[in-house]
């Protein structure tokens, strides 16, 4: 096999300068994705800088009365935390909706949020694919996708994320802390992830050598009624045909605050900003969730095989938004 | 003879757990891939890359430059292999590419990981050719066979079934589609081989349904005599059939063995399975059942169209079990089959039965339907006198029990109406099962031992299934003494021949063997007297001529699955709340291993319904779903509490053991229940399994 060398990090700033002292340099949370890529050979990384000794493993109520949540912290852990179910549910749904227990027992926060799709077309090195050897081809657009993109995707990659937990986060307006070479910085979860474009092959953000510190809820949304759905081909291990995580409050009959995003459809998670702007001050009635979250979707471009999914995603949205407006804040 | 004063209650009946089960959930007992040899060096073999062509070159330089690498073979420096039947197992012998996932070289090194990395580094050159993978019924390649898979003549017809269907009164003329299926058991296909060239002997351990056939296999393949090969399965991960011939794995394994005089372990990865272990080929189904008003059938045509690799002609028997079931005088039942570049698919439990009843219990759904009859009491009408096709009468035929136990256990009639909690549809569903009873020669040989235990022994193969266990429980009721006085050596080749663990036959095959030898070997006792010798007494026997003759009964288990379905109208998500078989196959040995094989076949079916399904890359050949992350067996989470109860079925007309075989007959049927549920709820019939939320949002509009 190809030799790499192991690193376990002793600390932030030496994690980051053993990444930058070689190029092929991988950081290592659960490795329930990475390990499998390596296997692979989608990934073959020089180094591994494992980051699961750092002291990056609790949740931390914030002065402020939000969450930190420590970038190393188990996805199990996280989802049963007391404070994340009572306060925060949808991401706490979310949690559990994504893969398997085993899996859910090693997989970390971090890691989470910067695993790749499983486009079977990326995951076989033998096929053409822009996201992991950029200038290939997309061999999904032609091949098999039902399981693909209808929302933002280019003509270089038509690839969805696959993360339950970030579709919550991005709805909760979620942030995410950064250490690199060059200093500290948050990014908004909404900003987090990219759409495809003209380079695939950058899922997000994040910088060379920069690793993900924490991720943060607001105290803004503490107590909403949130709720995640997710609709799948088996009921367990098995990853989203479409989802919906949203967050939704409603007093004296009017919407104050909505946030809506869609898991399965995209590149990213994607934040429905205009069936948001449309709910933001009416009332929450069937028929003005149903247009709003329409006009979310008519920017949706099916594929060949995979037009089911707009409505699905419809039918989700309007399911989870309707259950919502009934409920009081915690 | 030893003196125990009254014979020990029987065994068989009585539950037992598996003989072996300590040494699994201890990991003492020892697959293929465990035998660590002393010295032993691993395989990895390379899948082609294009979906049809040829390999031009392969450059090994990269690959035997790496670290611990001992060898690469490719086609044009692999030993050659003599002849075979299987030309599936003619592996590196040409340079033609006839599907994506076919082996085109072999890296062999010192550890797996190296001999990985090998096969990751070997340059292959392909000249592509073009290629087709999509079965069409109206393929201009489509040909009927003569036979399908089991030995079935290909095409049937008794009467005139079109011109019966075009003057019945009530008529179903309906298309199904089951797509390509993977049997994926728990354990991948892996062997260990190691080649002695001072004595000229191979020894294999292989993880296979069948020792034996394996054994005469490679003797033919590397021109070697029989008695220079041994054969060892001794504990196998499940297979369901896709063990059920030798691999490429280990014809690939004894290669390198002998090339480098190594021990060597080939282990294949999940990935490679698609391609090269066999599949469910997808069948496109048109029956049409024509029908009086009072819905006595009077025309039943089953058509199915299927495919199969440019290697070899493999026709899944879907129409036959229509031969079987309900009393059509006019009956056709045909097969055609379209040799496309996709990979050789071969068994998968119940072969013909499990999809073909998929398709006719639908229909007969549909049926029930179009005339307003209940579809348990439409099946009670066309209950025939003699099997259909041949006219043979049943040995036993226990269907209409099977479906009334079924209808009051699972208070059927109290469910017959559709109803709707919340965004849930629930409905209830219906089908009939069957499975042919089959018998094959064995041998077995029964020893007495001078402290007063017994040895049996015969070359049958424990999938997993409890086959060791139940062969003790035949052992110890035919010898009258104590299961635990009863030791049951199986899993070699050297031992006397076993049939192959398939077609639901093990049981019935070695038991019978293995119940002569303990009674020939109880006359022997009987006649002899003082103390056993040092050495034992022992006496063999051979079934060939008992098993091999000719019933004049058609034989058959059946069986009646009720399956409780909701659909979620919101996500398209359809979920079973409960599945309850009830199945009348012979005696039952030992109803606890029984029961895990009833509803692991009830549970493999629910997958078929609602979650599994391979798909072949109309672009880059080959099979999509290549982990089980992808192919979608069912989680626990899919699985309600299965109710499995059976009939005590007594049918002289079989075999010693009394039973019919028990492996498959839990997969036929559960589908077209689950599916007939689905409409029931709905009021929408889908057509093309599996019932995932894309076809499901789509019925529902």
């Amino acid at each position: 096999m190809k030799p790499f060398a192991y690193v376990r990090a002793t600390g932030l700033p030496e994690a980051i300068a053993a990444h930058g002292a070689r190029p092929g340099s991988r950081y290592l949370g659960g490795g329930t994705n990475l390990v499998d890529l390596m296997k692979l050979g989608v990934e073959a990384p020089d180094t591994l800088v494992d980051l699961t000794g750092l002291p990056l493993d609790s949740v931390e109520e914030t002065a402020d009365g939000g969450l930190r949540i420590g970038a190393g912290v188990r996805n199990t852990d996280l989802a049963l935390h007391p404070l994340v179910r009572t306060r925060y549910p949808a991401l706490s749904q979310a949690l559990l909706a994504g893969a398997s227990t085993q899996l859910r027992n090693v997989a970390t926060t971090g890691g989470n949020l910067l695993q790749r799709t499983r486009c079977p077309y990326f995951q076989d090195v033998a096929k053409p694919c822009n996201k992991r050897e950029p200038g290939t081809g997309c061999g999904a657009r032609d091949g098999v996708h039902r399981d693909h993109a209808v929302l933002g995707h280019s003509p270089q990659c038509i690839a969805t994320h696959p993360s339950d937990m970030a579709v919550a986060l991005v709805a909760l307006d979620a942030g995410v802390e950064l250490q690199g070479p060059d200093g500290a910085r948050t990014v908004p979860a909404t900003a987090f992830h990219r759409l495809p474009g003209d380079h695939p092959e950058r899922d997000t953000v994040i910088e060379p050598g920069e690793i993900i510190t924490a991720v943060t809820l607001p105290p803004e949304r503490a107590g909403f009624p949130s709720r995640y759905r997710k609709a799948r081909d088996r009921a367990s291990y098995s990853f989203a045909l479409a989802s919906v995580a949203a967050v939704l409050d409603v007093s004296g009959g009017r919407v104050r605050h909505v946030a809506l995003a869609f898991g399965g459809l995209a590149h990213r998670p994607w934040r429905a900003t205009a069936a948001e702007e449309r709910l933001l001050g009416a009332a929450p009635t069937e028929g003005a969730v149903r247009e709003a979250v329409e006009a979310e979707l008519d920017s949706a471009e099916p594929l060949r095989d995979n037009a089911f999914k707009v409505p699905l995603a419809r039918n989700l949205a309007c399911d989870v938004l309707n259950s919502l407006s009934g409920s009081p804040r915690s | 003879m030893d003196s125990t004063p009254a014979a020990p209650a029987p065994s068989l009946g009585s539950p037992t757990t598996r003989l072996e089960g300590r040494e699994k959930v201890t990991g003492r007992a020892r697959y293929a891939a465990e035998y660590a040899l002393p010295d032993r060096a691993y395989a990895w073999p390379v899948p082609a890359t294009v979906p049809r062509g040829r390999v031009t070159a392969v450059d090994t330089a990269g690959a035997l430059a790496l670290p611990g690498v001992l060898a690469v073979l490719t086609p044009s420096d692999a030993p050659r292999l003599g002849a075979c039947d299987d030309p599936t197992l003619r592996v590196l012998q040409d340079p033609e590419v006839p599907h994506r996932g076919w082996y085109v070289a072999l890296a062999v090194a010192e550890t797996p990981e190296a001999a990985r990395a090998a096969a990751a580094a070997v340059r292959v050159r392909y000249a592509d050719e073009p290629h087709d993978g999509v079965l069409h019924t109206d393929h201009p390649a489509a040909y009927t066979p003569e036979q399908a898979n089991g030995g079935y003549p290909a095409h049937r017809e008794k009467g005139d079934a079109a011109a019966a269907f075009a003057a019945a009164p009530v008529r179903v003329d309906c298309a199904y589609a089951v797509p390509p299926l993977h049997n994926h058991p728990m354990e991948p296909h892996a062997a260990t081989a190691h080649w002695d060239a001072d004595s000229g002997t191979l020894t294999v351990y292989d993880s296979s349904q069948g020792s034996g056939l394996v054994r005469s296999t490679l003797a033919d393949l590397f021109d070697l005599p029989a008695d220079r090969v041994t054969v060892v399965s001794e504990h196998v991960g499940g297979a369901f059939g896709c063990k059920g011939t030798p691999r490429p794995h280990v014809v690939l394994a004894v290669m390198a063995a002998r090339h480098t005089g190594r021990p060597v372990t080939l282990a294949l990865p999940r990935r490679h399975l698609a391609a090269v272990v066999g599949h469910r080929a997808p069948t496109l189904h048109r029956v049409r059942l024509g029908a009086r008003t009072d819905g006595t059938l009077t025309a039943l045509a089953h058509e199915v169209t299927t495919h199969t690799s440019r290697v070899r002609e493999f026709v899944e028997q879907a129409a036959v079990p229509a031969r079987v079931m309900y009393a059509a005088p006019d009956l056709l039942t045909t097969h055609r089959v379209v040799p496309l570049d996709v990979p050789t698919p071969s068994w998968m439990r119940a072969p013909g039965e499990c999809p073909g009843m998929y398709a006719l219990e639908s229909a007969m759904d549909e049926l029930a339907c179009a005339l307003g009859i209940d579809p348990v009491e439409l099946r009670v009408r066309n209950e025939p006198d003699a099997e259909p096709d041949s006219g043979h009468p049943f040995s036993s035929r226990h269907l209409v029990e099977c479906l009334r136990e079924g209808a009051a256990r699972f208070d059927w009639a109290a469910h017959r109406t559709p109803r709707r909690d919340g965004p849930l549809l629930i409905g209830t569903g219906v089908a009939s099962a069957t499975y042919p009873v089959y018998v094959a020669p064995s041998a077995a040989r029964a020893h007495a031992l001078p402290d007063g235990t017994y040895l049996v022994q015969t070359n049958a193969t424990d999938l997993g299934t409890g086959a060791r266990t139940v062969l003790a429980k035949i052992a110890a009721d035919a010898l009258g003494v104590a299961l635990d006085r009863v030791t049951v050596e199986i899993g070699h080749s050297a031992l006397p021949q076993g049939a192959v663990a398939g077609g639901s036959t093990g049981t019935a095959s070695w038991g019978w063997a293995v119940h002569d030898a303990c009674t020939s070997l109880l006359a022997l006792l009987a006649r002899r007297s003082g103390p056993i010798p040092e050495a034992g007494v022992s006496v063999p026997a051979d079934t060939t001529a008992s098993a091999k003759q000719k019933s004049p009964y058609a034989r058959h288990a059946f069986g009646a699955h009720f399956a409780e379905v909701q659909a979620d109208t919101v996500t398209g998500e359809v979920r079973v709340r409960r599945l309850l078989g009830v199945f009348a196959a012979g005696r039952i040995l030992n109803p606890l291993t029984a029961r895990s094989q009833f509803v692991g076949g009830m549970v493999m079916g629910l997958g078929m319904a609602l979650t599994e399904h391979s798909t072949v890359d109309p672009v880059f050949g080959g099979f999509v779903e290549n982990d089980l992350a992808s192919y979608h067996v069912p989680a626990h989470a899919d699985v309600p509490d299965i109710e499995v109860h059976w009939l005590d079925e007594h049918d002289k007309h079989l075999n010693p053991v009394g039973g019919k075989g028990i492996g498959e007959i839990g997969i036929v049927g559960t589908a077209a229940a689950i599916g007939n549920a689905f409409h029931h709820a709905t009021g929408r019939r889908i057509r093309e399994l599996p019932l995932t939320p894309d076809r499901v949002l789509a019925a529902l509009g």
